[in-house]
């Protein structure tokens, strides 16, 4: 698979030093539309950083990424996420003290036609606006399964509808390119597996996913490509196939049985 | 609450203070009562504007730096200048979120008590620039400020001379509280459209909120903006009640006042400052009745309501739906 090709999103060159430090080494890769694509590796290989790199939440030392061609790199996080590159939260990042519909309803801000004052004075456009998030939210949360929890407080929900809210708020950003932070960490088998039909439904949707991901029978099931991370470097790129027969991977993370069953 | 009773409570509360309260004042001839609720109206719209920071997850207990400021601006203005005092309310204002927004913008990164910390000391920088400021007459502050002057649009009054008025105190009653309901009014509708739902998105996860393209450094200073514009408002009009303004006009202790009136009235409503401001402000006088043991029943109150209503005031009216929202 020709990785430029259709690239939408691309990592050139990325490099992060924190002091001496070298969290994230010259990493490259190139995630084209629609696709799914995980970095794995093992604990501080770097991926959180590369995330967080990714969605302009941290500066690179050096490199770029670019989307759609555009350099996005040393916009801030809410530029990038106009852009359409929206990140998803690691544990459970939501606003705790509204509803699950007003959760969903807030992050439909990119796709607001109205000003601030348009809001503050009740205009048609904000009346519209305001008509269609609810529209909008409510669809996207019967889509995740939320539905009986629509009016629930955020802080009540247990963990495996805390993960749905999470792409619930990325999805209602409209994105092009959703990153997901681990979304399947803390679940059980079948929680697990409901969460991959999950993300597949919303490739769906027509978006490109980028997955940070722990669980090796999870991503080796939902991926189309995979790129491994280790001491920040990349250390191979591929499908879920080839990774897995890849001597430099076997040796970096899954060498050790614990590897796979611990996480 | 149903719409009904929403606009039936509004109805109350307006024919109350504009109505029942001035004719209760005539009937008692409690003269005084006027001053002292003219006072809770103007703080109250300058605790409105801290509760604003709250509402976006700040501490804020530098609200006096910009009562002062917005006092010394008009002040200056209608003294030196002769400009109407009516106009420098709004410049006032305008010139308080000025500086807010250049004070704002490097200090609103922080969070929690660390931009608690940086607030608490504007109170006393502003004090010691009355002091030094050529334009603020040092320690002898402004005194005898006209009172404001009229208002006619067309050869029709729209508001009297108040200097030709038999008693003053009515006048800036109605001045004061007509404009506090203006501002909650404001304030009301700020919290209840999307702008809200964004302030509060901003309280409860600011990384978040970024992530979701949330512009939160401009909607932060954007809040602390307005939240100053009611301080300046709050304080031009203090002074020109007062007549005078003095480097110590507002002072760390009501800045810490402003606070706490929010704390009292409740974080999670619109209308908690107002309440807030009026039990502070009458409960400190009631206690003066005690003596010397005022300040420590006072302080004990302030600690018990705290821990048993750590809400506020407004919530015991909602005690099935918890804190937090209005």
């Amino acid at each position: 698979m020709s990785a430029s090709m259709s690239a939408i999103l691309e990592v050139k060159g990325v490099t992060k030093r924190f002091g001496g430090l070298v969290a994230v080494n010259n990493v490259s890769f190139g995630v084209n539309e629609r696709e799914i694509l995980s970095v794995i590796g093992p604990n501080g290989a770097g991926k959180s950083t590369l995330f967080k790199l990714i969605a302009s939440f941290l500066q690179t030392s050096a490199g770029e990424v670019r989307f759609r061609g555009d350099r996005i790199s040393d916009l801030t996080p809410h530029a990038v996420a106009r852009k359409g590159v929206v990140r998803t939260f690691q544990e459970t990042t939501i606003f705790r003290g509204m509803t699950v519909r007003e959760n969903v309803i807030v992050a439909h801000h990119l796709r607001a036609e109205a000003s601030l004052l348009g809001y503050f004075f009740g205009t048609r456009a904000a009346r519209d606006d305001n008509r269609k998030f609810g529209e909008s939210a409510d669809e996207i949360i019967d889509f995740l399964g939320l539905g009986r929890q629509r009016n629930e407080l955020a802080s009540n929900l247990p963990h495996g509808h805390l993960r749905a809210l999470g792409i619930a708020i990325g999805l209602a950003t409209n994105p092009s390119v959703l990153l997901l932070d681990e979304p399947f960490a803390g679940m059980n088998h079948d929680e697990t597996m409901k969460a991959v039909e999950m993300v597949r439904s919303v490739r769906e949707r027509g978006l490109t996913l980028l997955l940070v991901e722990h669980d090796m029978p999870a991503v080796m099931k939902i991926s189309d490509r995979i790129v491994v991370l280790n001491f920040g470097e990349k250390i191979a790129e591929g499908t879920p196939a080839e990774i897995q027969r890849d001597a430099r991977v076997i040796e970096a993370y899954l060498g050790t049985e614990d590897a796979m069953i611990g996480m | 609450m149903s719409r009904a009773t929403q606009i039936g409570l509004v109805a109350a509360f307006l024919l109350a203070v504009l109505v029942i309260v001035p004719w209760t004042i005539e009937a008692t001839g409690r003269w005084d009562l006027y001053y002292t609720l003219t006072s809770v109206a103007l703080l109250s719209i300058a605790s409105a504007g801290v509760w604003l920071t709250f509402y976006i997850g700040r501490i804020n207990i530098g609200q006096g730096a910009y009562a002062l400021m917005g006092g010394y601006v008009s002040a200056i203005l209608v003294v030196n200048y002769g400009v109407s005092f009516w106009l420098t309310l709004p410049i006032a204002g305008l010139a308080c979120a000025a500086a807010s927004v250049l004070i704002g913008l490097p200090i609103l990164r922080l969070r929690g008590v660390y931009f608690a910390m940086v607030t608490l000391v504007f109170t006393e920088v502003a004090r010691l620039l009355a002091l030094a400021l050529p334009i603020t007459n040092g320690a002898k502050g402004i005194s005898n400020i006209p009172l404001p002057g009229g208002v006619s649009l067309f050869g029709l009054t729209l508001v009297p001379d108040f200097a030709t008025l038999a008693n003053v105190k009515p006048a800036f009653y109605y001045l004061a509280v007509i404009l506090m309901i203006v501002c909650f009014a404001g304030m009301y509708r700020l919290v209840h459209s999307r702008l809200g739902q964004l302030c509060r998105s901003l309280q409860q996860n600011e990384e978040l909120a970024s992530s979701i393209g949330v512009n939160i450094a401009y909607l932060r200073v954007l809040a602390y903006a307005v939240s100053s514009f009611l301080g300046g408002l709050g304080g031009a009009i203090f002074i020109a009640i007062s007549r005078s303004v003095y480097p110590s006009s507002f002072a760390v202790q009501d800045s810490i006042n402003f606070m706490l009136n929010c704390f009292l009235g409740g974080l999670g409503y619109v209308f908690g400052p107002m309440l807030g401001t009026l039990v502070i402000y009458f409960g400190w006088d009631l206690l003066f009745l005690t003596g010397r043991w005022q300040l420590l029943i006072y302080s004990t109150a302030l600690i018990a309501l705290m821990v048993w209503l750590p809400n506020g005031l407004l919530s015991i009216r909602l005690p099935g739906r918890g804190g937090g929202r209005s």
